[in-house]
């Protein structure tokens, strides 16, 4: 057997690949990509709901968002450390960010207006991530799999907190209903679009599968969301966005309207709300931060040389 | 200048009488910052009581092209495990 | 004055410290220099908006007008808060914000680790928990104001600049107001003056080590504890108010 053959026989037999092992440079390249993608949609989207934080209508609001925004931090810092594993630095993955040529979740392009917003992004945005991410936890590369492992463990009170920001909104006043049910409006569709183009159209997806880099296909995952997210948003008594949305009973599934995918182009190439505030404010944040780490680093090695300069003192 | 700070493996005890196991991996520029690093990215949830940080670039792993000259021979020492010894069943507390 | 409105008024002061520090800390979260310590600066956050909490749910018990912990953050006006100048100074960079923590830092410490043995079990008890937090804090501004200040040229004049622009609210942490005053006499709170000297010595001690020069200017500003603020207060609250403020009496 040849080394690709017995990659791809570990690979079918659920044996995780790990670093120092034989993998063919498409699949380190295809995994690289993915999971800086991951990792820079976690990063890019602390910037919506981060813009909520020093407006948060309550102390308990406040503390949970924090928390909330801080753990998509340190997600992006498991992805990006599982991609450091694959031979790639954290700053040129970030470098090919800020300059365009990387990409992350188009989700992050849309503005975060209300507070109700704050609710939407949680429910819709963070119950659909999990959808991806959960399935991600049986990912062939084991550090992949590993980060989303501990990802989906912190996961699971984000959505929470988001939908628990509506209830209390849907059984509040009527700004607040009216509050509500407009962010749904906005962020329905959007967060359908997540889950990528359908596999058709899709270029990566046979060879993602193949490779089990990807364990669900996109359609297989939208249509699980649609099935469990409807009948919470009935719960809270808002209507979902799409006149053709109706439960089959045949195929004990929803039937929903059509997504505009041009939409979904214009976003990913740029043309979204926010494109350009998100990346100069990621842009900005890096550049302003180069003196602090560049001291950090001269400070640290001042002092290493001072320890072996009193070291060979000692000596002589 | 531009230069990246290293690369840290974050080890965590979970409590005491357990060992460290291995957490993940940060970015710090000296083991000062590795440790208070791990702690706010690692611990956050009460994960640990106790951690230990070490610079990748210290770490030496075995090959993996190698793993069957180093692993596979200790599947057929048997009897280096209990139950390759037969004892009579009346014979107890061993 | 009368004991258990001293009381309220010293818990609702300590909570407004804490509230401010941590609405600015938090304006770091997801812009901060490297991921590490953009996580890093909003765990602190985190600690000072948890004792906000603590410090507003015992002044609003003790009180006892119904009033919650929302009520005080967001409801009250910008002459009722009465934290430090200090904290309400912007962000502006990172060198500003380690430099104004480094200062409150000190300062906090030593202040709860006596309010830890206040003879008024309430006050005692938040101290205890929150001096383990900011222990922390304290270490993690001192190493950053040393290895700002003690790290390339660029960095040590933002540090000194950095200094040089906060010093002068620096000093207000540690005057008396008539209700500190009150409280010293009551045994409830420290005397600031015996604070002081460990408050200088720990400083100096700091800006030493980073290599940086203790501002030469010994005139202070302060009135933030008496309710008169720079103009920065107002953008504080109006920004964190503005919901409660919009449609006020709702649950959120």
């Amino acid at each position: 057997m040849n080394l690709e053959q017995q990659f791809q026989d570990k690979i079918d037999q659920e044996i995780k690949i790990e670093p120092r092992d034989w993998m063919p440079e498409e699949y380190r390249q295809m995994n690289i990509r993915q999971i800086a993608q991951h990792a820079h949609s976690e990063i890019v989207g602390m910037l919506p709901e981060g813009n909520w934080i020093t407006r948060a209508p309550s102390l308990r609001r406040k503390v949970a968002l924090l928390a909330k925004v801080q753990d998509e931090g340190g997600h992006g810092l498991y992805l990006y450390s599982a991609a450091e594993t694959l031979g790639a630095s954290r700053d040129d993955l970030i470098e090919l960010l800020h300059q365009g040529k990387a990409k992350y979740s188009s989700i992050f392009n849309y503005p975060a207006l209300t507070w109700a917003d704050i609710g939407a992004i949680g429910w819709l945005v963070d119950g659909a991530a999990i959808m991806n991410q959960v399935s991600l936890t049986r990912t062939s590369y084991g550090p992949y799999a590993r980060a989303m492992v501990r990802i989906c463990k912190e996961e699971s009170f984000h959505q929470r907190q988001g939908y628990e920001i509506l209830l209390t909104l849907c059984r509040g006043s009527q700004d607040q209903i009216d509050m509500a049910q407009d962010s749904l409006n906005r962020w329905w569709w959007p967060a359908l679009m997540m889950f990528g183009p359908s596999d058709g159209e899709s270029t990566h997806t046979e060879k993602s599968m193949n490779w089990k880099l990807k364990r669900k296909k996109n359609d297989e995952l939208r249509q699980h969301f649609i099935d469990v997210t409807v009948p919470q948003a009935e719960f809270l008594g808002l209507k979902v966005p799409d006149p053709l949305l109706k439960w089959n009973e045949e195929r004990e599934h929803y039937d929903f309207g059509p997504i505009d995918w041009e939409e979904f182009r214009q976003v990913v190439a740029g043309n979204g709300p926010c494109n350009k505030k998100r990346l100069q404010d990621r842009i900005q944040a890096h550049e302003e931060g180069a003196w602090v780490r560049d001291a950090a680093m001269a400070h640290a090695e001042k002092r290493s040389k001072r320890k072996e300069d009193a070291l060979t003192n000692r000596v002589a | 200048m531009k230069k990246e700070w290293p690369l840290w493996e974050v080890f965590i005890r979970s409590k005491n009488g357990l060992s460290h196991k291995h957490a993940g991996s940060l970015h710090a520029a000296d083991a000062e910052m590795a440790i208070e690093n791990a702690r706010d990215v690692y611990t956050r949830r009460n994960e640990g009581v106790s951690l230990w940080v070490v610079e990748s670039r210290h770490i030496t792993a075995s090959n993996p092209a190698e793993s069957e000259s180093l692993f596979d021979p200790a599947m057929d020492k048997v009897y280096r495990h209990p139950t390759f010894y037969e004892l009579p069943d009346e014979v107890t507390h061993i | 004055m009368d004991r258990k409105d001293a009381i309220v008024k010293y818990a609702l002061q300590m909570g407004d410290h804490a509230l401010v520090t941590g609405q600015r800390l938090s304006e770091w979260c997801g812009h901060g220099p490297v991921l590490e310590q953009d996580i890093a600066i909003t765990n602190i956050a985190l600690d000072h908006v948890g004792q906000t909490r603590s410090w507003y749910q015992f002044a609003a018990e003790l009180e006892g007008k119904g009033r919650t912990e929302d009520d005080l953050a967001y409801m009250r006006t910008e002459p009722e808060y009465r934290n430090v100048l200090l904290l309400e100074q912007p962000n502006t960079d990172w060198a500003h914000t380690i430099v104004r923590q480094f200062l409150y830092d000190v300062f906090n410490y030593y202040l709860h680790e006596n309010l830890a043995h206040s003879p008024e079990e309430g006050i005692a008890a938040i101290a205890r928990k929150s001096l383990k937090e900011i222990t922390y804090h304290l270490r993690y501004s001192s190493e950053w104001m040393i290895r700002l200040g003690d790290g390339t040229e660029l960095s040590r004049q933002k540090m000194q600049t950095a200094l040089d622009n906060l010093w002068m609210f620096s000093g207000e942490l540690t005057q008396m107001t008539p209700l500190e005053e009150f409280l010293a006499t009551l045994g409830i709170a420290p005397d600031l003056a015996a604070i002081k000297p460990l408050y200088d010595e720990k400083v100096d001690e700091i800006i030493g080590e980073a290599t940086l020069k203790k501002p030469g200017t010994t005139f202070m500003q302060s009135g933030g504890k008496l309710g008169r603020h720079t103009e920065y207060m107002g953008f504080i609250l109006a920004e964190m108010q503005s919901l409660q403020r919009q449609l006020p009496g709702l649950k959120w």
